[in-house]
Protein backbone atom coordinates (compact mmCIF):
# COMPACT_ATOMS: atom_id res chain seq x y z
CA UNK A 1 0.00 0.00 0.00
CA UNK A 2 2.52 2.83 0.92
CA UNK A 3 4.38 2.09 -2.48
CA UNK A 4 0.83 2.47 -4.08
CA UNK A 5 0.10 5.87 -2.65
CA UNK A 6 3.35 7.53 -3.19
CA UNK A 7 3.84 6.87 -6.67
CA UNK A 8 1.84 9.48 -7.64
CA UNK A 9 4.06 12.08 -5.82
CA UNK A 10 7.20 10.12 -6.36
CA UNK A 11 6.26 10.15 -9.88
CA UNK A 12 5.38 14.14 -10.13
CA UNK A 13 8.64 15.20 -7.48
CA UNK A 14 10.90 12.99 -10.19
CA UNK A 15 9.15 15.18 -13.56
CA UNK A 16 9.42 17.95 -11.95
CA UNK A 17 13.43 17.83 -10.81
CA UNK A 18 13.78 16.36 -14.40
CA UNK A 19 12.35 19.82 -15.37
CA UNK A 20 14.63 21.68 -13.24
CA UNK A 21 17.31 20.01 -14.46
CA UNK A 22 16.57 20.46 -17.75
CA UNK A 23 16.12 23.98 -17.29
CA UNK A 24 19.31 24.55 -15.15
CA UNK A 25 21.87 22.49 -17.87
CA UNK A 26 20.42 24.49 -20.36
CA UNK A 27 19.29 21.79 -21.79
CA UNK A 28 15.74 22.74 -23.50
CA UNK A 29 15.71 26.41 -24.58
CA UNK A 30 13.57 29.81 -22.91
CA UNK A 31 11.12 29.04 -25.15
CA UNK A 32 10.58 25.25 -23.98
CA UNK A 33 10.83 26.48 -20.63
CA UNK A 34 7.85 29.42 -21.26
CA UNK A 35 5.72 26.67 -23.04
CA UNK A 36 6.11 24.46 -20.17
CA UNK A 37 5.41 26.98 -17.65
CA UNK A 38 2.20 27.98 -19.73
CA UNK A 39 1.30 24.10 -19.82
CA UNK A 40 1.51 24.47 -15.56
CA UNK A 41 -0.52 27.27 -15.74
CA UNK A 42 -2.94 25.66 -17.83
CA UNK A 43 -3.39 22.76 -15.79
CA UNK A 44 -4.49 25.36 -13.31
CA UNK A 45 -7.09 26.88 -14.95
CA UNK A 46 -8.59 23.73 -16.77
CA UNK A 47 -8.40 21.08 -13.52
CA UNK A 48 -9.71 24.33 -11.49
CA UNK A 49 -12.73 25.19 -14.02
CA UNK A 50 -13.60 21.49 -14.02
CA UNK A 51 -14.70 21.44 -10.39
CA UNK A 52 -17.44 24.33 -11.15
CA UNK A 53 -18.22 23.04 -15.18
CA UNK A 54 -17.64 19.17 -14.69
CA UNK A 55 -18.30 18.16 -11.32
CA UNK A 56 -20.87 20.72 -10.14
CA UNK A 57 -22.49 20.55 -13.45
CA UNK A 58 -22.49 24.93 -13.58
CA UNK A 59 -21.76 26.89 -16.88
CA UNK A 60 -19.13 28.91 -15.63
CA UNK A 61 -17.56 31.02 -18.83
CA UNK A 62 -15.48 33.92 -16.78
CA UNK A 63 -12.93 32.20 -15.33
CA UNK A 64 -10.47 34.60 -16.55
CA UNK A 65 -12.06 37.24 -14.72
CA UNK A 66 -10.82 35.30 -11.56
CA UNK A 67 -7.35 34.52 -12.90
CA UNK A 68 -7.17 38.36 -13.42
CA UNK A 69 -7.89 39.48 -10.34
CA UNK A 70 -5.32 37.36 -8.90
CA UNK A 71 -3.10 38.38 -11.14
CA UNK A 72 -3.27 41.93 -10.29
CA UNK A 73 -3.64 41.60 -6.75
CA UNK A 74 -0.43 39.26 -6.39
CA UNK A 75 1.49 41.82 -8.98
CA UNK A 76 0.80 44.69 -7.21
CA UNK A 77 1.86 43.23 -3.56
CA UNK A 78 5.16 42.24 -4.93
CA UNK A 79 6.16 45.52 -7.16
CA UNK A 80 5.00 47.36 -3.60
CA UNK A 81 6.61 44.83 -1.74
CA UNK A 82 9.76 44.14 -3.30
CA UNK A 83 10.63 46.19 -6.38
CA UNK A 84 11.49 50.11 -7.02
CA UNK A 85 8.83 50.99 -8.81
CA UNK A 86 7.69 54.74 -10.49
CA UNK A 87 4.37 54.46 -9.05
CA UNK A 88 4.89 52.62 -5.89
CA UNK A 89 8.38 53.92 -4.48
CA UNK A 90 11.21 52.44 -3.21
CA UNK A 91 10.46 48.65 -1.84
CA UNK A 92 8.63 48.42 1.41
CA UNK A 93 10.63 45.12 2.09
CA UNK A 94 14.14 44.12 1.56
CA UNK A 95 13.92 42.56 -1.86
CA UNK A 96 15.22 38.86 -1.11
CA UNK A 97 13.21 38.66 1.08
CA UNK A 98 10.72 38.11 -1.79
CA UNK A 99 12.15 34.68 -2.26
CA UNK A 100 10.44 33.62 1.16
CA UNK A 101 7.54 35.66 0.76
CA UNK A 102 6.53 35.03 -2.82
CA UNK A 103 3.86 32.13 -2.50
CA UNK A 104 2.20 34.34 0.46
CA UNK A 105 1.61 37.14 -2.07
CA UNK A 106 0.44 34.53 -4.47
CA UNK A 107 -1.92 32.87 -2.04
CA UNK A 108 -3.39 36.56 -0.95
CA UNK A 109 -3.74 36.72 -4.64
CA UNK A 110 -6.06 33.11 -4.69
CA UNK A 111 -8.16 34.54 -2.12
CA UNK A 112 -8.61 37.85 -3.18
CA UNK A 113 -10.03 35.82 -6.08
CA UNK A 114 -12.05 33.64 -3.90
CA UNK A 115 -13.87 36.56 -2.76
CA UNK A 116 -14.42 37.71 -6.45
CA UNK A 117 -16.18 34.12 -6.83
CA UNK A 118 -18.20 34.78 -4.64
CA UNK A 119 -19.92 37.71 -7.39
CA UNK A 120 -20.63 34.16 -9.07
CA UNK A 121 -21.42 32.13 -5.77
CA UNK A 122 -24.40 34.21 -4.36
CA UNK A 123 -26.30 34.39 -7.41
CA UNK A 124 -25.57 30.68 -7.82
CA UNK A 125 -28.34 30.18 -4.91
CA UNK A 126 -31.13 31.30 -7.05
CA UNK A 127 -29.97 30.85 -10.45
CA UNK A 128 -28.22 28.52 -12.74
CA UNK A 129 -27.88 26.91 -16.53
CA UNK A 130 -28.11 29.64 -18.91
CA UNK A 131 -28.74 32.42 -16.76
CA UNK A 132 -25.73 31.82 -14.05
CA UNK A 133 -23.28 31.51 -17.52
CA UNK A 134 -24.40 35.26 -18.16
CA UNK A 135 -23.88 36.36 -14.30
CA UNK A 136 -20.02 34.50 -14.88
CA UNK A 137 -19.83 36.26 -18.19
CA UNK A 138 -20.69 39.65 -16.68
CA UNK A 139 -18.34 39.08 -13.86
CA UNK A 140 -15.47 38.23 -16.44
CA UNK A 141 -16.16 41.76 -17.88
CA UNK A 142 -16.42 43.66 -15.05
CA UNK A 143 -12.85 42.47 -13.51
CA UNK A 144 -11.60 43.16 -17.22
CA UNK A 145 -12.99 46.96 -17.19
CA UNK A 146 -12.62 47.70 -13.41
CA UNK A 147 -8.80 46.88 -14.36
CA UNK A 148 -9.01 49.09 -17.59
CA UNK A 149 -9.92 52.00 -15.83
CA UNK A 150 -7.33 52.11 -13.06
CA UNK A 151 -4.84 53.91 -13.81
CA UNK A 152 -2.40 53.71 -10.70
CA UNK A 153 -2.07 49.83 -11.53
CA UNK A 154 -1.58 50.50 -15.57
CA UNK A 155 -5.12 50.87 -16.99
CA UNK A 156 -5.09 49.85 -20.42
CA UNK A 157 -1.62 50.06 -20.70
CA UNK A 158 -1.02 47.13 -18.57
CA UNK A 159 1.45 46.48 -15.54
CA UNK A 160 4.91 45.19 -15.19
CA UNK A 161 7.84 45.04 -12.99
CA UNK A 162 7.60 42.10 -11.67
CA UNK A 163 10.52 41.01 -13.55
CA UNK A 164 12.46 42.86 -11.11
CA UNK A 165 10.87 40.77 -8.28
CA UNK A 166 11.71 37.61 -10.21
CA UNK A 167 14.97 38.84 -10.44
CA UNK A 168 15.88 39.89 -6.71
CA UNK A 169 15.05 36.21 -5.99
CA UNK A 170 17.26 34.46 -8.61
CA UNK A 171 20.29 36.77 -7.47
CA UNK A 172 19.69 35.43 -3.50
CA UNK A 173 19.24 32.08 -5.24
CA UNK A 174 20.23 31.51 -8.57
CA UNK A 175 17.07 28.87 -9.73
CA UNK A 176 13.99 29.62 -12.08
CA UNK A 177 11.69 30.35 -9.22
CA UNK A 178 8.81 31.13 -11.57
CA UNK A 179 9.01 27.28 -12.25
CA UNK A 180 9.65 26.35 -9.53
CA UNK A 181 6.95 27.79 -7.80
CA UNK A 182 4.47 27.09 -11.06
CA UNK A 183 5.42 22.91 -10.17
CA UNK A 184 4.77 23.70 -6.96
CA UNK A 185 1.30 25.22 -7.53
CA UNK A 186 0.36 23.00 -10.25
CA UNK A 187 0.84 20.01 -7.80
CA UNK A 188 -1.07 21.44 -5.07
CA UNK A 189 -4.13 22.68 -7.03
CA UNK A 190 -4.08 19.15 -8.46
CA UNK A 191 -4.10 17.65 -5.01
CA UNK A 192 -6.24 19.81 -3.32
CA UNK A 193 -9.00 19.01 -6.26
CA UNK A 194 -8.35 15.23 -6.50
CA UNK A 195 -9.10 15.09 -2.47
CA UNK A 196 -11.78 17.39 -2.49
CA UNK A 197 -13.98 15.27 -5.12
CA UNK A 198 -13.24 12.04 -3.86
CA UNK A 199 -14.36 12.88 -0.12
CA UNK A 200 -18.23 12.17 0.50
CA UNK A 201 -17.87 15.92 1.43
CA UNK A 202 -16.96 17.32 -2.17
CA UNK A 203 -19.11 14.54 -3.82
CA UNK A 204 -21.72 16.75 -2.24
CA UNK A 205 -21.54 19.03 -5.69
CA UNK A 206 -21.73 16.24 -7.74
CA UNK A 207 -25.13 15.35 -6.24
CA UNK A 208 -25.85 19.04 -7.27
CA UNK A 209 -25.14 18.43 -10.78
CA UNK A 210 -27.52 15.22 -11.04
CA UNK A 211 -30.09 16.80 -8.80
CA UNK A 212 -30.21 20.14 -6.78
CA UNK A 213 -33.52 19.86 -5.34
CA UNK A 214 -32.98 16.54 -3.88
CA UNK A 215 -29.32 17.18 -2.46
CA UNK A 216 -30.44 20.00 -1.09
CA UNK A 217 -33.67 17.92 0.67
CA UNK A 218 -31.51 14.86 1.49
CA UNK A 219 -28.97 17.14 3.60
CA UNK A 220 -26.71 18.37 1.47
CA UNK A 221 -26.15 22.24 2.08
CA UNK A 222 -26.06 23.35 -1.30
CA UNK A 223 -25.42 26.51 -0.60
CA UNK A 224 -22.41 26.23 1.28
CA UNK A 225 -21.17 23.60 -1.22
CA UNK A 226 -22.06 25.91 -3.76
CA UNK A 227 -19.30 28.63 -2.03
CA UNK A 228 -16.99 26.44 -1.55
CA UNK A 229 -16.45 24.97 -4.80
CA UNK A 230 -17.00 28.50 -6.35
CA UNK A 231 -14.51 29.94 -4.00
CA UNK A 232 -11.90 27.00 -4.62
CA UNK A 233 -12.30 27.13 -8.04
CA UNK A 234 -11.72 30.74 -8.53
CA UNK A 235 -8.93 30.37 -5.92
CA UNK A 236 -7.15 28.18 -8.29
CA UNK A 237 -7.41 30.72 -10.83
CA UNK A 238 -6.26 33.30 -9.12
CA UNK A 239 -3.30 31.48 -8.46
CA UNK A 240 -2.99 30.41 -11.68
CA UNK A 241 -3.36 34.66 -12.52
CA UNK A 242 -0.14 35.06 -10.39
CA UNK A 243 1.92 32.88 -11.64
CA UNK A 244 1.38 33.57 -15.07
CA UNK A 245 2.16 37.49 -14.34
CA UNK A 246 5.40 36.21 -13.60
CA UNK A 247 6.41 34.86 -16.65
CA UNK A 248 6.20 37.43 -18.38
CA UNK A 249 6.58 39.74 -16.09
CA UNK A 250 3.59 41.96 -17.69
CA UNK A 251 0.31 41.99 -17.86
CA UNK A 252 -2.71 43.51 -19.56
CA UNK A 253 -6.22 43.31 -19.36
CA UNK A 254 -6.26 41.96 -22.32
CA UNK A 255 -4.92 38.56 -21.10
CA UNK A 256 -7.87 37.95 -19.09
CA UNK A 257 -10.29 38.94 -21.48
CA UNK A 258 -13.67 36.31 -23.01
CA UNK A 259 -10.85 34.89 -25.07
CA UNK A 260 -9.23 33.39 -22.34
CA UNK A 261 -12.11 31.92 -20.54
CA UNK A 262 -13.02 30.58 -23.74
CA UNK A 263 -9.47 28.45 -24.01
CA UNK A 264 -10.06 27.73 -20.48
CA UNK A 265 -13.37 25.87 -21.18
CA UNK A 266 -12.20 24.58 -24.87
CA UNK A 267 -9.60 22.81 -22.56
CA UNK A 268 -12.14 21.40 -20.15
CA UNK A 269 -14.63 20.14 -22.31
CA UNK A 270 -11.69 17.98 -24.50
CA UNK A 271 -10.52 16.66 -21.44
CA UNK A 272 -13.86 15.29 -20.22
CA UNK A 273 -16.61 17.04 -17.70
CA UNK A 274 -15.89 15.33 -14.19
CA UNK A 275 -12.62 14.07 -15.28
CA UNK A 276 -9.42 15.37 -13.36
CA UNK A 277 -6.47 13.30 -15.55
CA UNK A 278 -8.77 14.53 -18.73
CA UNK A 279 -8.11 18.00 -17.74
CA UNK A 280 -4.66 17.84 -17.25
CA UNK A 281 -4.46 15.99 -19.99
CA UNK A 282 -6.00 17.93 -22.58
CA UNK A 283 -4.64 21.42 -20.58
CA UNK A 284 -1.07 19.60 -21.92
CA UNK A 285 -1.90 18.43 -25.19
CA UNK A 286 -3.41 21.62 -26.28
CA UNK A 287 -0.89 23.91 -25.13
CA UNK A 288 1.28 22.30 -27.30
CA UNK A 289 -0.88 21.92 -29.98
CA UNK A 290 -1.50 25.76 -30.03
CA UNK A 291 2.23 26.03 -30.43
CA UNK A 292 2.61 23.21 -32.46
CA UNK A 293 0.36 24.60 -34.83
CA UNK A 294 2.08 28.84 -34.56
CA UNK A 295 3.84 28.21 -37.89
CA UNK A 296 0.16 28.46 -39.28
CA UNK A 297 -0.82 31.58 -37.95
CA UNK A 298 -3.81 33.09 -38.63
CA UNK A 299 -4.58 29.37 -39.88
CA UNK A 300 -4.21 28.18 -36.35
CA UNK A 301 -7.56 29.43 -35.68
CA UNK A 302 -9.24 27.66 -38.48
CA UNK A 303 -7.65 24.31 -37.56
CA UNK A 304 -8.52 24.62 -33.95
CA UNK A 305 -12.05 25.02 -33.61
CA UNK A 306 -12.03 22.74 -36.79
CA UNK A 307 -10.84 20.00 -34.11
CA UNK A 308 -13.59 21.01 -31.40
CA UNK A 309 -16.55 20.86 -34.30
CA UNK A 310 -14.76 17.06 -35.03
CA UNK A 311 -14.21 16.28 -31.24
CA UNK A 312 -17.90 17.01 -30.16
CA UNK A 313 -19.28 15.32 -33.17
CA UNK A 314 -17.42 11.95 -32.84
CA UNK A 315 -16.78 12.34 -28.65
CA UNK A 316 -19.10 14.85 -27.27
CA UNK A 317 -18.27 13.64 -23.71
CA UNK A 318 -14.35 14.77 -24.66
CA UNK A 319 -11.22 12.66 -24.19
CA UNK A 320 -11.82 11.30 -20.78
CA UNK A 321 -15.41 11.56 -20.62
CA UNK A 322 -16.68 10.87 -16.82
CA UNK A 323 -13.71 8.90 -16.46
CA UNK A 324 -10.17 8.77 -15.22
CA UNK A 325 -7.36 7.58 -16.41
CA UNK A 326 -6.99 4.39 -13.54
CA UNK A 327 -10.32 3.70 -15.23
CA UNK A 328 -9.54 3.42 -19.03
CA UNK A 329 -6.77 1.24 -17.79
CA UNK A 330 -6.99 -0.55 -14.65
CA UNK A 331 -3.27 -1.84 -15.12
CA UNK A 332 -2.37 1.86 -13.57
CA UNK A 333 -4.17 1.06 -10.31
CA UNK A 334 -1.84 -1.12 -9.71
CA UNK A 335 0.86 1.58 -9.28
CA UNK A 336 -1.32 4.34 -8.44
CA UNK A 337 -4.08 4.59 -5.30
CA UNK A 338 -5.92 7.02 -8.27
CA UNK A 339 -5.32 9.65 -10.40
CA UNK A 340 -1.37 11.14 -10.28
CA UNK A 341 -0.98 14.51 -9.56
CA UNK B 1 -44.01 15.12 23.18
CA UNK B 2 -45.31 14.41 19.93
CA UNK B 3 -42.40 13.70 17.22
CA UNK B 4 -44.04 15.92 14.61
CA UNK B 5 -46.90 18.24 15.13
CA UNK B 6 -48.77 20.30 12.39
CA UNK B 7 -51.03 22.68 13.26
CA UNK B 8 -53.28 24.58 10.76
CA UNK B 9 -50.91 23.85 7.70
CA UNK B 10 -51.96 26.57 4.49
CA UNK B 11 -50.86 26.37 1.45
CA UNK B 12 -51.30 28.49 -1.59
CA UNK B 13 -49.51 28.50 -5.27
CA UNK B 14 -50.79 32.23 -6.01
CA UNK B 15 -54.57 32.22 -5.71
CA UNK B 16 -55.05 28.06 -5.60
CA UNK B 17 -55.01 26.88 -2.38
CA UNK B 18 -53.32 23.29 -2.22
CA UNK B 19 -53.96 23.01 1.40
CA UNK B 20 -55.64 24.62 3.86
CA UNK B 21 -56.23 23.92 7.73
CA UNK B 22 -54.12 20.80 7.77
CA UNK B 23 -53.71 18.89 10.71
CA UNK B 24 -51.44 16.36 12.14
CA UNK B 25 -50.00 14.29 15.17
CA UNK B 26 -47.54 11.96 14.84
CA UNK B 27 -46.20 9.91 18.27
CA UNK B 28 -43.34 8.05 18.24
CA UNK B 29 -43.23 4.45 16.42
CA UNK B 30 -46.50 5.11 14.55
CA UNK B 31 -47.28 4.25 11.48
CA UNK B 32 -49.57 6.83 9.18
CA UNK B 33 -50.91 6.58 5.85
CA UNK B 34 -51.99 9.61 3.79
CA UNK B 35 -53.80 9.08 1.03
CA UNK B 36 -56.39 10.86 -1.64
CA UNK B 37 -56.93 11.31 -4.99
CA UNK B 38 -54.70 12.72 -7.57
CA UNK B 39 -53.98 16.58 -6.78
CA UNK B 40 -55.06 16.38 -3.32
CA UNK B 41 -52.32 17.86 -1.67
CA UNK B 42 -50.64 14.89 -0.55
CA UNK B 43 -47.01 15.65 -1.86
CA UNK B 44 -47.52 19.33 -0.59
CA UNK B 45 -47.82 18.53 2.68
CA UNK B 46 -44.84 16.15 2.92
CA UNK B 47 -42.83 19.56 0.73
CA UNK B 48 -43.76 21.53 3.61
CA UNK B 49 -43.13 19.33 6.01
CA UNK B 50 -38.85 18.49 4.83
CA UNK B 51 -38.67 22.59 4.83
CA UNK B 52 -38.89 22.37 0.36
CA UNK B 53 -41.99 24.81 0.78
CA UNK B 54 -42.40 27.44 3.15
CA UNK B 55 -46.25 27.09 4.22
CA UNK B 56 -49.20 30.31 3.98
CA UNK B 57 -49.89 29.44 7.36
CA UNK B 58 -49.47 27.59 10.52
CA UNK B 59 -46.83 25.77 11.84
CA UNK B 60 -44.50 22.40 11.84
CA UNK B 61 -43.41 21.23 15.05
CA UNK B 62 -40.65 18.58 15.07
CA UNK B 63 -39.86 17.20 18.70
CA UNK B 64 -41.34 20.39 19.93
CA UNK B 65 -39.23 22.98 18.00
CA UNK B 66 -40.73 25.06 15.21
CA UNK B 67 -38.76 24.05 11.77
CA UNK B 68 -40.71 26.78 9.80
CA UNK B 69 -37.79 29.03 7.94
CA UNK B 70 -35.57 26.47 8.12
CA UNK B 71 -33.63 25.18 4.52
CA UNK B 72 -34.57 21.12 3.31
CA UNK B 73 -31.31 19.99 4.75
CA UNK B 74 -31.21 21.61 8.00
CA UNK B 75 -34.81 19.83 8.81
CA UNK B 76 -33.18 16.47 7.51
CA UNK B 77 -30.49 17.21 10.12
CA UNK B 78 -32.97 17.07 12.39
CA UNK B 79 -33.97 13.59 11.68
CA UNK B 80 -36.59 13.96 8.86
CA UNK B 81 -35.83 11.72 5.77
CA UNK B 82 -37.85 11.48 2.78
CA UNK B 83 -38.07 9.67 -0.51
CA UNK B 84 -39.51 10.71 -3.71
CA UNK B 85 -42.77 10.28 -5.62
CA UNK B 86 -40.45 10.48 -9.01
CA UNK B 87 -37.44 8.75 -8.31
CA UNK B 88 -34.83 11.32 -7.51
CA UNK B 89 -31.40 9.17 -7.33
CA UNK B 90 -27.94 11.01 -8.18
CA UNK B 91 -27.15 9.00 -11.64
CA UNK B 92 -23.90 9.78 -12.04
CA UNK B 93 -22.64 8.43 -8.25
CA UNK B 94 -22.65 4.85 -7.58
CA UNK B 95 -25.59 3.31 -4.89
CA UNK B 96 -23.16 3.47 -2.45
CA UNK B 97 -22.17 6.90 -3.08
CA UNK B 98 -25.66 7.52 -2.98
CA UNK B 99 -26.13 6.33 0.65
CA UNK B 100 -22.68 8.07 2.16
CA UNK B 101 -23.80 11.55 0.50
CA UNK B 102 -27.27 11.30 2.40
CA UNK B 103 -25.49 11.78 5.53
CA UNK B 104 -23.21 14.83 4.10
CA UNK B 105 -24.84 17.13 7.10
CA UNK B 106 -23.65 14.06 9.88
CA UNK B 107 -20.12 14.56 8.34
CA UNK B 108 -18.82 16.33 10.34
CA UNK B 109 -15.60 17.73 8.77
CA UNK B 110 -14.72 19.80 5.59
CA UNK B 111 -12.41 21.27 3.10
CA UNK B 112 -9.49 21.70 5.17
CA UNK B 113 -10.39 17.94 6.93
CA UNK B 114 -10.58 16.28 3.24
CA UNK B 115 -7.44 18.00 1.72
CA UNK B 116 -5.46 16.66 4.83
CA UNK B 117 -6.71 13.40 4.91
CA UNK B 118 -6.71 13.92 9.06
CA UNK B 119 -7.98 11.72 11.52
CA UNK B 120 -11.27 13.55 11.62
CA UNK B 121 -11.91 12.66 8.29
CA UNK B 122 -10.92 8.95 8.02
CA UNK B 123 -13.00 8.66 11.02
CA UNK B 124 -16.11 10.30 9.46
CA UNK B 125 -15.32 8.54 6.13
CA UNK B 126 -15.51 5.13 7.82
CA UNK B 127 -18.50 5.74 9.58
CA UNK B 128 -20.19 7.03 6.82
CA UNK B 129 -19.41 4.03 4.26
CA UNK B 130 -20.09 1.54 7.16
CA UNK B 131 -23.80 3.08 8.31
CA UNK B 132 -24.19 2.96 3.90
CA UNK B 133 -23.05 -0.19 3.77
CA UNK B 134 -25.51 -1.85 6.38
CA UNK B 135 -28.26 0.05 4.87
CA UNK B 136 -27.02 -1.51 1.66
CA UNK B 137 -27.73 -4.99 3.48
CA UNK B 138 -30.72 -4.79 4.73
CA UNK B 139 -32.35 -3.39 2.04
CA UNK B 140 -30.63 -6.03 -0.16
CA UNK B 141 -29.09 -3.90 -2.46
CA UNK B 142 -25.66 -4.94 -1.21
CA UNK B 143 -24.72 -6.73 -5.00
CA UNK B 144 -25.60 -3.07 -6.58
CA UNK B 145 -23.20 -1.16 -4.27
CA UNK B 146 -20.67 0.39 -7.31
CA UNK B 147 -23.57 0.26 -10.09
CA UNK B 148 -25.16 3.75 -10.95
CA UNK B 149 -28.67 3.77 -10.17
CA UNK B 150 -30.20 4.59 -13.66
CA UNK B 151 -28.82 1.35 -14.70
CA UNK B 152 -31.22 -0.55 -11.98
CA UNK B 153 -34.55 -1.80 -12.32
CA UNK B 154 -37.24 0.31 -11.38
CA UNK B 155 -37.88 -1.41 -7.87
CA UNK B 156 -34.80 -1.32 -7.30
CA UNK B 157 -34.37 2.11 -7.98
CA UNK B 158 -37.34 2.61 -5.36
CA UNK B 159 -35.64 0.51 -2.88
CA UNK B 160 -32.29 2.65 -3.27
CA UNK B 161 -34.21 5.64 -2.87
CA UNK B 162 -35.84 4.29 0.46
CA UNK B 163 -32.28 3.41 1.69
CA UNK B 164 -30.91 6.75 0.94
CA UNK B 165 -33.81 8.17 3.25
CA UNK B 166 -32.67 5.86 6.08
CA UNK B 167 -28.81 5.95 5.79
CA UNK B 168 -29.43 9.61 7.64
CA UNK B 169 -31.00 7.53 10.62
CA UNK B 170 -34.04 9.35 10.20
CA UNK B 171 -36.35 9.62 13.28
CA UNK B 172 -39.33 10.37 11.19
CA UNK B 173 -39.54 8.75 7.66
CA UNK B 174 -41.90 10.13 5.10
CA UNK B 175 -42.56 7.71 2.04
CA UNK B 176 -43.98 9.40 -1.16
CA UNK B 177 -45.77 6.58 -2.82
CA UNK B 178 -42.83 4.01 -2.56
CA UNK B 179 -44.89 1.40 -4.26
CA UNK B 180 -45.55 3.09 -7.77
CA UNK B 181 -44.55 1.13 -10.92
CA UNK B 182 -43.74 -2.15 -8.80
CA UNK B 183 -45.47 -5.01 -9.50
CA UNK B 184 -47.20 -7.57 -7.25
CA UNK B 185 -44.97 -9.52 -5.94
CA UNK B 186 -42.19 -6.16 -5.42
CA UNK B 187 -44.80 -5.12 -3.36
CA UNK B 188 -45.06 -7.76 -1.68
CA UNK B 189 -41.16 -7.53 -0.53
CA UNK B 190 -41.63 -3.85 0.08
CA UNK B 191 -43.90 -4.42 2.42
CA UNK B 192 -42.10 -6.77 4.16
CA UNK B 193 -39.15 -4.64 4.12
CA UNK B 194 -40.98 -1.25 5.12
CA UNK B 195 -42.58 -3.27 8.52
CA UNK B 196 -39.09 -4.41 9.31
CA UNK B 197 -37.21 -1.10 9.10
CA UNK B 198 -40.22 0.46 10.94
CA UNK B 199 -39.66 -2.17 14.10
CA UNK B 200 -35.66 -2.70 13.29
CA UNK B 201 -34.98 1.38 13.63
CA UNK B 202 -37.92 1.92 15.75
CA UNK B 203 -38.91 4.65 13.38
CA UNK B 204 -42.37 6.49 12.81
CA UNK B 205 -42.88 6.40 8.88
CA UNK B 206 -45.53 8.71 7.35
CA UNK B 207 -46.82 7.13 4.33
CA UNK B 208 -48.29 8.67 0.48
CA UNK B 209 -49.45 5.29 -1.25
CA UNK B 210 -52.14 4.25 -4.09
CA UNK B 211 -52.10 1.10 -3.19
CA UNK B 212 -54.84 0.00 -0.46
CA UNK B 213 -53.10 -3.14 0.01
CA UNK B 214 -49.68 -1.60 0.88
CA UNK B 215 -51.59 1.49 2.81
CA UNK B 216 -54.13 -0.91 4.56
CA UNK B 217 -51.63 -3.68 5.87
CA UNK B 218 -49.21 -1.20 7.28
CA UNK B 219 -50.59 1.67 8.27
CA UNK B 220 -52.45 2.28 12.39
CA UNK B 221 -53.58 5.52 11.32
CA UNK B 222 -54.81 6.58 7.60
CA UNK B 223 -55.61 10.71 6.62
CA UNK B 224 -57.97 11.15 3.43
CA UNK B 225 -56.89 14.32 1.81
CA UNK B 226 -59.23 15.81 -0.80
CA UNK B 227 -58.74 18.85 -2.63
CA UNK B 228 -56.34 20.26 0.09
CA UNK B 229 -59.11 19.57 3.00
CA UNK B 230 -58.73 16.16 5.48
CA UNK B 231 -61.90 14.65 4.88
CA UNK B 232 -61.73 11.67 7.01
CA UNK B 233 -59.10 10.21 10.04
CA UNK B 234 -58.72 6.48 11.59
CA UNK B 235 -58.38 3.63 11.49
CA UNK B 236 -57.85 1.58 8.03
CA UNK B 237 -61.47 0.24 8.44
CA UNK B 238 -63.13 3.28 9.99
CA UNK B 239 -61.01 5.18 6.65
CA UNK B 240 -62.70 1.99 4.23
CA UNK B 241 -66.07 2.18 5.60
CA UNK B 242 -66.68 6.19 5.47
CA UNK B 243 -69.16 7.40 3.26
CA UNK B 244 -67.05 10.71 1.92
CA UNK B 245 -63.78 8.58 0.96
CA UNK B 246 -65.91 6.08 -1.46
CA UNK B 247 -67.56 9.63 -2.73
CA UNK B 248 -64.25 11.36 -3.14
CA UNK B 249 -62.49 8.06 -4.54
CA UNK B 250 -65.50 6.83 -6.89
CA UNK B 251 -67.07 10.44 -7.15
CA UNK B 252 -70.43 10.97 -5.62
CA UNK B 253 -73.48 11.57 -8.17
CA UNK B 254 -74.18 15.56 -6.65
CA UNK B 255 -71.03 15.73 -4.87
CA UNK B 256 -70.19 19.92 -4.24
CA UNK B 257 -66.75 19.01 -5.22
CA UNK B 258 -66.64 17.38 -8.50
Amino acid sequence: MPIRSYSSYALYALLCLAILAATRGNWINAYVQIVLMFIGINVILSSSLNLINGYMGEFSCGHAGFMAVGAYITSVLNVWLFASDRVFGPPVLPPESALFLFPFTLVVGGVGAALAGLLVAIPSFRTRGDYLAIITLAVNYIVKSGVENVQAIGGARGFMGMRKVVNAMEEVWDLPWTMIWIMVFVGLCVYVIHRFVNSVYGKGIMAIRDDEISAEIMSVDTRKMKITAFMLSSGLAGVAGGLFAHILGYINPGSFTILKSTEVMVMVYLGGMGSLSGSILSAVGFTILLELLRPLQVLKWVIIPMLLILLMLFRPEGLMGNRELTTVFPKLRRWFASKEP
Amino acid sequence: MALLEIRDLTHSFGGLTALQDYRLKLEPGEFVGLIGPNGAGKTTVFNLACGFYQPTRGDILLLGETIKGLRPHSVTSLGLSRTFQNIRLWNSLTVLENLCISQHSGLGYGLVDAVLRNRRFRESERRTIKAAEEVLEIMGLSRFASELPKNLPYGMQRRVEIGRALASRPKLLLLDEPAAGMNPGEIDQLIETIRWIHEHFSLTIWLIEHHMRVVMTLCNRIQVLNFGRIICEGSPQEVCDNEKVIEAYLGGGDSGNA
